[in-house]
């Protein structure tokens, strides 16, 4: 418990300094974040450029799946901000300077996430917050506290999901640094795929995202409970609040993998 | 002439030798051409066609434009001249005895030579596999399409050498970088064909460099364009080709004015 302290308390410190360093190029801070919000809103155009063409895709009305988008979209930008970081080991291993981690006396993933961490990602948090606000109040649902929770329960499950997912593709650059954009297939793609209804995708690769990478359970089978949709693979209603169990699952996963890459590396020594 | 050639045989080799790379880009393009098709396969179930298109023809549209990201350079992630910039090794760059827009040239079309086989042609071969694809038999469409892409490569080279020149005024060009690729990949086409777009501004996308870049070539092997429209193509491409380079050029020249040598 009290190395968790000291991790976290490291964390915040780091978080804070590259606040500080990156306020000080305040133009080079603010184009940054707009890049990063017009990521997400590429992304928007997207689901809109669809929806000038159809009414409806697979039985979802355009503001079902901006809703779904921008759940989707609130949670893999939560874990963009928090976690992605964790994509710069590649560099850090490349480099040997990952070594600087292993030395001192808290968690090195605390650490890389602290010294990589970015302020600008906010950007790409924003826009899918405020779609997220005007999309609840477009759908036609009766806001119950139990509903609420729901929404609320599978954003933050789903940022745990996207997080994990991010320290296992991450960990595959103890073994080859070369290989990081598969990385890009799951957290880029995970994104991609969960910002629409899965029952436009293939029957393979919609048992797939169910249950196998549970990308489902981020925003799809919360959004079906929500919407009164069918439910896939005959599941049962309850399945929509499997998001914090298979996040904790993905975590463990995660967690798992990533000692197992520390353990397997090994320092160039110079 | 030789100069140039050796550089972009050069650097094609340079990118050949990191084969894990390529095979995870290959991989990662693949994907987002499955994810993007079931998308659009959707869209296609609603109504049969949108302007010319089939879904054939936009499920072909999608992976050709992941095979044709990288050698396009739409993600926007190459920077190495805006470093040597930064570094100021361009100093170097700049005494050298070739043209410093044509050196930037030949690295480009180099990569673009690696990466039109290496990650052009697996996710098409895969795609094809799994949907079916409306890829033509005709030699001459080939043809004209080795045409339209060499042009796009060159426009999209002319924009990356512009952005990257900012790299004189501004410490930090990605943001700025990332602005101009996420806008004008979207432009392009690389989320969805240009058909997509609503008429009343389809026309000003095609019109605007980027479909220049991407959709446009692919149109053409698709064979939207066929006669005096595909000679408008080509030379639309060609024109902002000419543009944007002379436009290099320019911004190139107040640039050096800029560009102060510490000796030492």
């Amino acid at each position: 418990m009290a190395e968790l302290a000291a991790s976290v308390s490291a964390y915040r410190r780091l978080v804070g300094g590259r606040i500080r360093a990156d306020w000080q190029y305040r133009t080079a801070f603010v184009v940054f974040m707009l890049g990063q919000a017009l990521a997400m809103t590429a992304d928007l155009g997207a689901v809109g450029l669809v929806f000038a063409n159809v009414d409806a895709l697979a039985g979802w009305t355009g503001t079902e799946v901006v809703f779904l988008f921008a759940t989707s979209g609130v949670s893999f930008a939560l874990a963009d901000m928090l976690v992605s970081p964790v994509e710069k080991v590649a560099g850090h291993l490349k480099a040997g300077t990952f070594d600087t981690f292993l030395v001192r006396p808290v968690g090195a993933l605390w650490q890389l996430c602290g010294t990589e961490f970015e302020l600008r990602r906010i950007g790409r948090l924003l826009q899918p917050v405020v779609v997220l606000a005007i999309a609840v109040r477009l759908l036609d649902v009766d806001w119950t506290p139990a509903r609420v929770l729901l929404v609320a329960v599978s954003l933050v499950s789903g940022a745990c999901i996207f997080g994990g997912i991010w320290v296992l593709t991450s960990s595959i650059a103890f073994w080859t640094v070369e290989t990081q954009e598969i990385a890009n297939s799951f957290t880029y793609g995970g994104s991609q795929l969960t910002s629409y209804p899965i029952d436009v995708l293939g029957a393979w690769l919609r048992r797939l995202a169910v249950f196998v990478v549970p990308l489902a359970s981020v925003s799809y089978l919360p959004a079906c409970a929500l919407l009164a949709k069918p439910m896939p693979f005959d599941l049962p209603r309850g399945a929509a609040w499997t998001g914090p169990a298979v996040a904790l699952l993905v975590c463990l996963l995660a967690r798992a993998v990533w000692r197992e890459a520390i353990r397997h590396h090994r320092s160039t020594g110079s | 002439m030789r100069t140039y050639l050796e550089v972009a045989r050069a650097t094609a080799r340079r990118m050949s030798t990191y084969r894990g790379a390529t095979v995870a880009g290959v991989f990662t393009n693949t994907v987002f051409g499955f994810l993007l098709a079931y998308v659009l396969i959707a869209v296609f179930r609603e109504r049969g066609t949108v302007g010319a298109f089939d879904v054939a023809d936009a499920l072909t549209f999608t992976f050709v434009a992941q095979g044709l990201a990288m050698p396009i350079g739409v993600f926007g992630t190459d920077h190495e001249q805006a470093q040597r910039i930064q570094t100021g090794e361009v100093a170097m760059d700049l005494c050298r005895p070739y043209d410093y827009q044509g050196w930037w040239a030949a690295v480009a079309y180099g990569k673009a030579s690696f990466y039109l086989w290496a990650r052009g042609i697996p996710p098409i071969v895969v795609g094809a596999l799994a949907f079916d694809l409306r890829l033509p038999s005709d030699p001459t469409r080939w043809l004209a399409f080795g045409i339209s892409v060499a042009l796009g490569i060159g426009v999209a080279f002319s924009v990356r050498f512009l952005v990257q020149l900012l790299a004189f005024w501004i410490v930090d060009v990605r943001g700025p970088s990332q602005v101009v690729w996420i806008t004008g990949g979207f432009l392009a086409g690389m989320w969805a064909p240009l058909v997509l777009f609503p008429d009343w501004i389809e026309p000003v996308v095609r019109a605007l460099p980027f479909a220049s870049m991407l959709g446009l070539p692919i149109e053409v092997l698709l064979g939207a364009h066929t006669g005096a429209d595909l000679a408008g193509v080509l030379a639309l491409q060609a024109s902002w080709l000419v543009v944007l380079v002379s436009a290099g050029r320019l911004v190139l020249a107040r640039a050096e004015r800029r560009l102060v040598i510490a000796g030492g």
